[in-house]
């Protein structure tokens, strides 16, 4: 695939705590706190302005986070909505917030938590936040699958109307999470690095 | 590059072959029956559920001992296409998408109260056990994006067999009938106490169905049915669960499906519909029609005789509209009788002769994601 259209302009890494912009740790909270915690000290950090950040799960949380600090200082404004993308994805699937939803089917089943059993719901939250109304899909699978990231991005950007895509992977279950989200551009800005698997795999431990 | 419709498979209430789904269909028979059973309601319930014994019967020629509900149905359908063509799943250039919703999720309720068996319930690792019933070499791919996660699939497997990554690509998708579900629709006070009424002034809300649906692409035209055209996906960023306020970002699809694939608003012949029969959604495809200059086009929801089947539906419904089109008929929007949408849309409602070379299926879900694509008879 042609990746000359294609290129990581920026990445967020969101791990053990700590807040990584293109490589550089920009934040750090107490790595003993729990994630519920963390993440409310990430949000008063990095946004402090959206009350719906309150009602989101942990994993709609942590890919608003991510893109919150993804696309700050960004050109990505410039971009009509139908312009930017999205494709995540992660092992777990929504089941964390599966299993704390089934815990009130017995009671009192919970809308707010039924509508938080789909892992695409956080493209949702992303999508509200920033006005993007283009492509979105969200993959299951082991790990992160750099290939199959990489090589899909660069077609969407060569095929259809994208010219910014948010690629990642954002993983949540219990206490244990792991965030890397890439932003991808049609033109060489920031990282600047031309979008391959190899690249991608390269920044995804960057931190 | 071209991309072809091979073979397709429908498992359902009403069959286990496309042809058996699709003459069902045709005769006006729906899977949709009041069910009083407390393993998925405390209350009686309207839902499209295969019978007791239905599946067994279904899975009878396969050694399906220590799999899922959920597993068995996409077994059978895929193995259901793979009997047709020749085409394996061992060969590296085949392609495996596995699309749904909830996946075993029926394992959460099987151990209500003890472990919960997490690793069976991870996507990935259901995709890879049935792609290790069928010796499949490549990894499975897994979509899980709502209820356009089907036709999100059929479209992830068209640009994968365009970019030259596959030569062919087996497409499944399945969601299997779960008190999770049924339980996260009722707490949204969605679910309609009759049998749905897509596009009807009367609808009040879905009912829920299961199955499981294949379709083998290729970009080998041998023993093609379809051509499959362009598509697109786009989010409202509107509400998580609710529907974009204008149907502007359904439109855009829509438009962007038919452009891309080299056509006109006026040379669609019939749109499938997503059609839930929620209030806002089938509202909001009324206005998305309008926008995409396709109004006065022929309409149709197929939830009547299938219920949401979630993860499948896309699949289900887009291998019925085929069929349908292959006939030159336009089938009829069960449980629909009065319009009743803001935006006059041209609703089937009953069996209609007509010779289809285009049509277009749409889809609406959660998250505020929206896919339209064309498939073209040839």
């Amino acid at each position: 695939m042609n990746s000359e259209l294609a290129h990581i302009t920026g990445s967020v890494i969101i791990s053990q705590n700590k807040v990584y912009k293109d490589g550089e740790l920009i934040w750090e909270h107490d790595p003993k706190a729990e994630i519920s915690v963390f993440m409310r000290a990430a949000y008063d950090q990095f946004s402090g302005q959206y009350p719906k950040f309150h009602k989101m799960d942990a994993l709609s949380k942590l890919g608003w986070l991510a893109a919150e600090v993804l696309v700050k200082d960004s050109d990505i404004a410039t971009c009509k909505p139908e312009e930017v993308g999205l494709l995540l994805s992660n092992r777990s699937s929504s089941l964390d917030t599966d299993v704390r939803y089934f815990e009130t089917v017995k009671e009192f089943a919970s809308p707010a938590l039924f509508v938080y059993t789909l892992p695409n719901i956080v493209m949702g939250e992303i999508s509200i936040r920033h006005g993007f109304k283009g492509e979105n899909t969200f993959f299951v699978s082991d790990s992160f699958d750099a290939d199959l990231m990489s090589n899909y991005a660069s077609q969407l950007m060569a095929t259809t109307s994208l010219k910014r895509c948010l690629v990642g992977w954002v993983e949540v279950m219990e206490q244990q999470y792991e965030v890397t989200m890439f932003l991808i551009g049609d033109k060489a800005h920031g990282l600047a690095q031309p979008l391959t698997a190899k690249a991608l795999t390269s920044l995804y431990h960057n931190k | 590059m071209q991309v072809f419709v091979v073979a397709d498979n429908i498992v359902s209430p009403l069959g286990n072959t496309t042809r058996e789904n699709f003459d069902k269909v045709l005769q006006g028979s729906s899977g949709i029956t009041r069910h009083e059973n407390t393993t998925f309601a405390d209350a009686p319930f309207f839902g499209a559920l295969m019978a007791p014994g239905q599946l067994d019967d279904y899975i009878a020629p396969y050694n399906l001992a220590g799999y899922t509900r959920f597993e068995k149905m996409v077994i059978v359908s895929v193995a259901s296409v793979l009997e047709q063509t020749g085409i394996s799943l061992s060969d590296s250039r085949t392609g495996f998408i596995v699309s749904t919703t909830k996946g075993n999720i029926e394992l959460l309720e099987q151990h209500y109260g003890n472990k919960i068996p997490l690793p069976e319930m991870q996507l990935s690792h259901t995709a890879k056990k049935i792609g290790k019933y069928f010796n499949a070499v490549n990894d499975p791919i897994v979509i899980s994006s709502a209820c356009i996660s089907g036709l999100v699939a059929v479209l992830t497997g068209r640009r994968l067999i365009a970019s030259g990554r596959y030569d062919h690509v087996v497409v499944t998708g399945a969601d299997a009938f779960t008190r999770f579900v049924l339980s996260g629709f009722q707490s949204f006070q969605a679910v309609s106490a009759q049998p749905c009424q897509p596009f009807d002034t009367n609808r009040s809300g879905v009912t829920l169905g299961e199955g499981a649906a294949t379709i083998l692409l290729s970009k080998d035209s041998t023993n093609a049915t379809f051509l499959v055209g362009d598509g697109g996906i786009s989010n409202d960023a509107n509400h998580i669960s609710g529907p974009s306020r204008t149907g502007m970002e359904l439109a855009n699809v829509m438009q962007q499906a038919i452009e891309r694939s080299g056509l006109t608003p006026g040379e669609i012949d019939f749109v499938s519909a997503h059609g839930t029969a929620t209030l806002y959604n089938d509202e909001m495809e009324a206005k998305a029609l309008h926008h995409a200059g396709l109004a006065t086009v022929p309409v149709n929801s197929l939830k009547g005789y299938y219920g949401h089947t979630l993860g499948a539906a896309g699949l289900i419904e887009a291998i019925i509209s085929m069929q349908a089109a292959k006939a030159g008929v336009i089938l009829p929007t069960k449980g629909f009788e009065t319009l009743g949408v803001s935006m006059p849309v041209k609703v089937a409602n009953q069996l209609q002769n007509k010779e289809c070379r285009h049509f277009l299926k749409t889809v609406s879900g959660f998250g505020g994601c929206n896919a339209a694509m064309v498939f073209t008879n040839i």
